[in-house]
């Protein structure tokens, strides 16, 4: 286990190590020229267009900036380090107000949040620095008492300087909760492949022009802070400093003060400054992480075993690694014969088709997992969200049962193959299965979901079963449709405990169906009282208007938050279409014939449940309007992408094979669908 | 030899008859057949204000398009004299297609397959459409008065031999062909934002869903290919628009079916669209101008995009590069891909020749590379030349407008414009015999030519025709008509055009052939 993980973390470092080393230098490359335009722009003069280049010229080399530099250099790598610390390929979206709240006094997001306050706190003091005049230092010659008596020299705070401290502070601040909102974490795979170069010069304009506006936004707002909060902070550095407000000036927190031309020009400045800076280090980083990755298909060392793109889709990497292989397998499937080919060869002595066996196997997971996602969604939303809470005997034994279920699935796990996914349509179709049908057929293949026993998303299937039987057992408000509270649309609540339960039962894996079951019984009480107080909670708050603005769930987001990870899947798709339809002619060995029909089936599945995930009452069909901004928000569409290109894989394999695709064994069901498929009906 | 004839024989038959009646017959429901026949489509609807009325076409592209005398004139379809369909566009896998008229709805005519004629025997079938073919086609097209005319080149007999065979039945139940009716419903696409329609794409590997160019934006309607309505909603079209990107007069797309081009004469900006999701990435070069002419290699690895200056692209579809071309007189009017996406056949405004342009095989080893050779080569000079005929001198030949290679790579058609000074020259519709490999050949074939005045405006082949190739042409009076080519396919003999390109462009990596799986 111990060894395993830090194969991963090697080889999540070789990926993604040098990556990350050359973005960081590109951003702190580009440093000298956001600073030599920050520079000429700060001190910009149209009168004197002549003094004005030859001064910045000047204001280059001075000591100032190039100590600024190189602190804004250690700004740069510090933001770096962020971005590749929270980056993530799928993003968390929150399904309610109450868990953006979470999320933004999650302990990991105030670190994120006070560092980039500090981070935007040194930006501006160098800012400040290199726009010299009256922002350059905190304490300045008072002007009253210069004309009193030149010997001593009173210091006085100076106003401006602290102003675009603050100020600075409060930006970092906000692009660190922007950051949170806008997902900005969420690395979007770019949907055409192009060198590194022209995708940064094709986003330079917009990131320009996004943080010039966003900077003005953000002025705005730190006068309006200012002009409440700003005696706060004044107070604060004058009784620790020893320093008093200049009397002869206004006070910034009055509007005479804050409207100063000037000094919102400069904050302005600041504020694009500390954007772009902080902007580039993040698109570079983006730029860098998503950019396609070769793994080879057949290590030509044994040193390189772990790299290659079979055994790595087959372990269980960091999702970067296999979100980078899946783009490499569609990328292979597309455009080279050569990789092809080593995908569909035969291992030399033995003469097994293991690459070709671990790539379909992964990807047919995959689908496999979001079928059953999917099904699980769409029967919380066909029972309207209501979670079914069983009794302790109840849970006890389907809790058995599935026990039984995972050891007779381990003992015939080579057996399992293809023959039980023709149980699939059937349990799309009907939700009131015999539990025995249930358990033998194979559900819960789904290794690497999020609640990763296989134990766990058979049991979650045969709690939703249950649900209509025992639906009078519960309280009355559940049933109502009406406001809901902690129910996502995949049953939050049976999830959370289910989880529990799965990892209480993953630490003692199957040694005895009984002992397992007894102790299975053990939690179910507790589990049982705490969702009865739940239930009682939530009837209670539900009344509350305040309260349901929290919890009222997004449904949208909720639908966004199922397909957060569908980017896999569409490739996956893609990859293993494409796949299909080459060996057509280039599959010398015929070993792509044998998973045929596991793929139609998993496939025409799987879109039969899309299908009827786009049929729900609350899903729109049509992907909403996106604004052409910096922000990417591509995982909002997702879903409808996996749709379009689950159509096209089928229509792949279909026009390829033509007529041969009716000696493939499938259900009869199927074979009418890819009949239709055949007609271009679909 | 004999059949082919025989068939010779019957086009000069057909034609005196036609000439006889004198052009337009009245139409009946049965015209509308697909396969064979042809489409008069000023006659389908008294509503539509689709007569080939020049001053109303020029009106409104005026209103539409402000001063924009250049867009106007590289829409493709107002590039004649006058023009009742702004467009034409074959589903790539299924016997249906749309045209653009000039009022902006569109059309969409399906021919539904029956499963009777499904099963029925392949003979039966022949008949049928040979019997279609004899009553139809012949009607409104008429070989040309010199059937063995190739301008400025050896003469060839190119109609004796450009008909060899009637195609045998295929392998297989060849679906793509039993065209035997056309089915009732005929949708009728218009929308508030289908303004000024260029061009019109089906997107590849999918059942049913049309990308058009509009003034603004490219609508992509989604049609249910089952539905019996005739007049789907606005709301089954995505509207993809981009500040800065308009008037949309090119398309197209990735033969994948994953992406669509778009590109605009007046924006420099070409868009990569993924649709389903409604992104896009702009893809951006500096100096030439726009693009007016977008052509996807059918194996999906290259583009061709044309500007409106003397210069044109080759894009490599992978890591999305350029090469530059730089022509001597004018723009790149049109250019076709051989089915590999090896060959490049192009014209230039200004020059009465074909060049071709081949490229390296490619694989995905040369990352970013377009892979052009150095120069391109002249392949077939198209000046214009004078042939006696039967009723007189005609004078044919001149500048190409616009282009079609069939799927299979074996006929290759062209709108040829005469010059506009000499009274006599006509635009006629030249058809050549081309393959590709081992060595490049082009050879005339043969000649098109529509009703007395009609001038051809839109070529494109059907791209899954399994006996030979179908030729469909848009004539300036608003008939569209299909011409069908019988030949047996020399690089895939029995299995000529494939549904797919994919497979099309494998196959021909590959020789092995042999089916998977024995047919049940």
């Amino acid at each position: 286990m111990r060894a395993g993980g830090d194969e991963q973390r090697v080889l999540l470092r070789q990926v993604l190590g040098w990556r990350v080393a050359a973005s960081v230098a590109w951003s702190v490359l580009l440093l000298p020229l956001c600073t030599a335009a920050f520079i000429s722009i700060s001190s910009i003069d149209l009168l004197h267009p002549i003094q004005w280049i030859s001064n910045s010229f000047n204001d280059w080399y001075t000591s100032y900036a190039i100590f600024c530099m190189l602190l804004l250099s250690v700004v740069i790598l510090i933001i770096s380090i962020f971005n590749v610390e929270f980056y993530a390929v799928v993003p968390s979206i929150p399904c309610s107000r109450l868990a953006l709240l979470g999320k933004i006094i999650h302990p990991r997001q105030v670190i994120h949040s006070a560092v980039h306050a500090i981070m935007g706190m040194l930006v501006a003091w160098c800012a400040a620095v290199m726009t010299k005049g009256k922002f350059q230092f905190l304490a300045v010659p008072c002007t009253a008492s210069e004309s009193l008596d030149g010997a001593v020299q009173h210091m006085c705070l100076n106003e401006y300087h602290l102003f675009l401290l603050l100020s600075g502070a409060f930006m970092g601040y906000s692009y660190s909760l922007l950051y949170l909102v806008n997902n900005m974490n969420y690395l979007p795979f770019p949907i055409i492949q192009q060198y590194k170069y022209l995708r940064f010069r094709r986003s330079l304009p917009a990131l320009v022009k996004h943080s010039c506006v966003e900077s003005l936004y953000l002025v705005r707002n730190v006068c309006v802070a200012y002009y409440f909060f700003g005696y706060i902070p004044r107070a604060w550095i004058s009784a620790t400093t020893d320093l008093h407000a200049d009397s002869k000036l206004h006070p910034l927190d009055t509007l005479t003060g804050l409207l100063d031309l000037s000094l919102l020009y400069h904050t302005w400045l600041c504020g694009i400054f500390l954007l772009i800076t902080w902007h580039i280090a993040w698109l570079l980083f983006k730029i860098y992480a998503t950019e396609a990755h070769h793994f080879p298909v057949q290590p030509t060392f044994t040193e390189e075993t772990d790299q290659c793109l079979p055994k790595i889709l087959n372990s269980n990497p960091p999702l970067i690694i296999k979100f980078l292989a899946l783009q490499d397998l569609m990328l292979l499937s597309q455009y080279s014969p050569v990789r092809r080919q080593e995908v569909f060869s035969l291992s030399q002595p033995g003469g097994h088709p293991h690459n070709w066996t671990a790539i379909s196997k992964e990807c047919l997971n995959l689908f496999r997992d979001l079928t059953q996602k999917l099904i699980m969604q769409q029967e919380a939303a066909a029972t309207n969200g209501r979670v079914k809470q069983p009794s302790a005997g109840e849970l006890g034994r389907s809790l058995i049962s599935s026990e039984a279920a995972v050891s007779e699935e381990m003992s015939f796990q080579a057996q399992k193959s293809n023959v039980s996914r023709a149980h699939m349509p059937s349990l799309v179709k009907s939700s009131l299965l015999p539990l025995k049908t249930l358990s033998t057929s194979d559900l819960g293949s789904s290794f690497g979901s999020p609640f990763s026993s296989p134990a766990l998303n058979r049991q979650a299937g045969i709690l939703d079963l249950n649900s209509p039987w025992h639906g009078s057992v519960q309280s009355p408000h559940v049933m109502r449709r009406g406001p809901k509270l902690w129910t996502s649309s995949s049953g939050w609540v049976s999830f959370v405990d289910l989880q529990m339960n799965g990892s209480h039962q993953e630490s003692f894996p199957v040694i005895s169906v009984a002992r397992v079951g007894n102790e299975a019984i053990q939690p179910s009480f507790i589990y049982t009282w705490l969702q009865n107080k739940q239930e009682q909670v939530r009837s209670f708050l539900s009344k509350r208007v305040l309260i349901m603005y929290f919890f009222s769930k997004h449904p949208e987001a909720s639908i966004q938050a199922i397909f957060s990870d569908t980017q896999m899947h569409i490739w996956a798709l893609e990859g293993l279409s494409r796949l299909v339809a080459a060996s057509f002619t280039e599959d010398r060995f015929g070993v792509v014939q044998t998973t045929l029909p596991a793929i139609l089936n998993t496939l025409l599945t799987l879109q039969e449940v899309v299908d009827k995930h786009f049929k729900l009452p609350h899903a729109s069909s049509k992907p909403p309007r996106t604004s052409g901004s910096l922000m990417d928000t591509s995982y909002k569409t997702l879903r409808f992408a996996l749709r379009a290109s689950l159509k096209t894989a089928i229509y792949r394999i279909t026009t390829t094979f033509g007529e041969h695709l009716n000696a493939v064994q499938v259900s009869a069901e199927h074979k009418k669908r890819l009949q239709q498929f055949l007609e271009f009906k679909e | 030899m004999s059949q082919c004839m025989a068939r010779c024989g019957n086009v000069w038959a057909a034609q005196r008859d036609c000439r006889r009646r004198g052009g337009r017959s009245p139409v009946d429901e049965k015209r509308l057949a697909l396969g064979v026949g042809s489409v008069p489509v000023g006659l389908l609807s008294p509503r539509l204000p689709v007569s080939p009325f020049v001053p109303l076409q020029r009106g409104h592209d005026r209103r539409v398009l402000p001063g924009c005398g250049l867009v106007s004139s590289l829409q493709r379809g107002s590039a004649g004299a006058g023009c009742s369909i702004r467009a034409f566009a074959w589903h790539p896998h299924t016997s249906k297609f749309a045209v653009a008229l000039l009022d902006d709805s569109i059309r969409v005519y399906n021919s539904s397959r029956s499963p009777r004629s499904l099963r029925g025997s392949p003979q039966a079938d022949k008949a049928l459409l040979k019997r279609r073919l004899s009553q139809r086609i012949l009607k409104c097209c008429r070989l040309s008065p010199s059937p063995a005319a190739s301008p400025g080149r050896t003469s060839v007999p190119a109609a004796a031999r450009s008909c060899p065979v009637t195609a045998g039945p295929g392998p297989q139940g060849a679906p793509g062909t039993a065209l035997t009716q056309t089915s009732a419903t005929v949708p009728i696409l218009k929308h508030r934002l289908q303004r000024s329609v260029a061009a019109l794409a089906w997107k590849p590997l999918c059942a049913s869903i049309l990308a058009v160019a509009c003034q603004s934006c490219v609508l992509v309607w989604h049609l249910d290919p089952t539905s019996l309505s005739t007049r789907p909603s606005s709301g089954c079209a995505q509207v993809l628009a981009h500040p800065g990107h308009s008037p949309v007069t090119s398309l197209a797309w990735a033969p994948s079916g994953e992406m669509l081009l778009s590109a605009s004469p007046v924006d420099t900006a070409m868009l990569v669209w993924d649709v389903s999701t409604e992104n896009c990435v702009p893809l951006q070069w500096f100096g030439g101008g726009g693009v007016t002419y977008l052509a996807w290699s059918p194996d999906g690895s290259r583009v061709l995009a044309a500007t409106p200056s003397a210069v044109f692209r080759v894009w490599e579809a992978q890591m999305w590069t350029c090469e530059r071309w730089p022509t001597i007189k004018g723009r790149c009017q049109t250019g076709c891909w051989s089915p590999d996406g090896s060959r490049l056949l192009f014209t230039v405004q200004g020059e009465s020749v074909i060049y071709s342009l081949s490229f390296s095989e490619y694989s995905g080893e040369l990352q970013g590379q377009v892979g052009g050779s150095k120069t391109a080569s002249i392949v077939a000079d198209l000046s214009e030349t004078g042939f006696e005929t039967l009723y007189g001198e005609e004078r044919i030949g001149g500048e190409v407008h616009s282009m079609a290679w069939d799927p299979s790579g074996e006929r290759l058609a062209a709108v040829i414009r005469g010059s506009p000074e000499a009274a006599e020259s006509r635009t006629i519709v030249a058809v050549f015999r081309t393959r590709n490999s081992p060595v490049f050949e082009l050879l005339p074939c043969g000649f098109l030519q529509g009703e007395p005045g009609a001038q051809p405006q839109l070529l494109a082949f059907h791209p899954c025709f399994k006996k030979g190739a179908l030729l469909t042409v848009c004539w300036s009076t608003g008939r569209i008509s299909h011409v069908p080519f019988f030949f047996v396919s020399a690089q895939f003999p029995g299995l000529s055009p494939r549904h797919s390109p994919v497979a099309a462009l494998s196959s021909s990596a590959s020789v092995r052939e042999q089916p998977l799986f024995s047919e049940l």
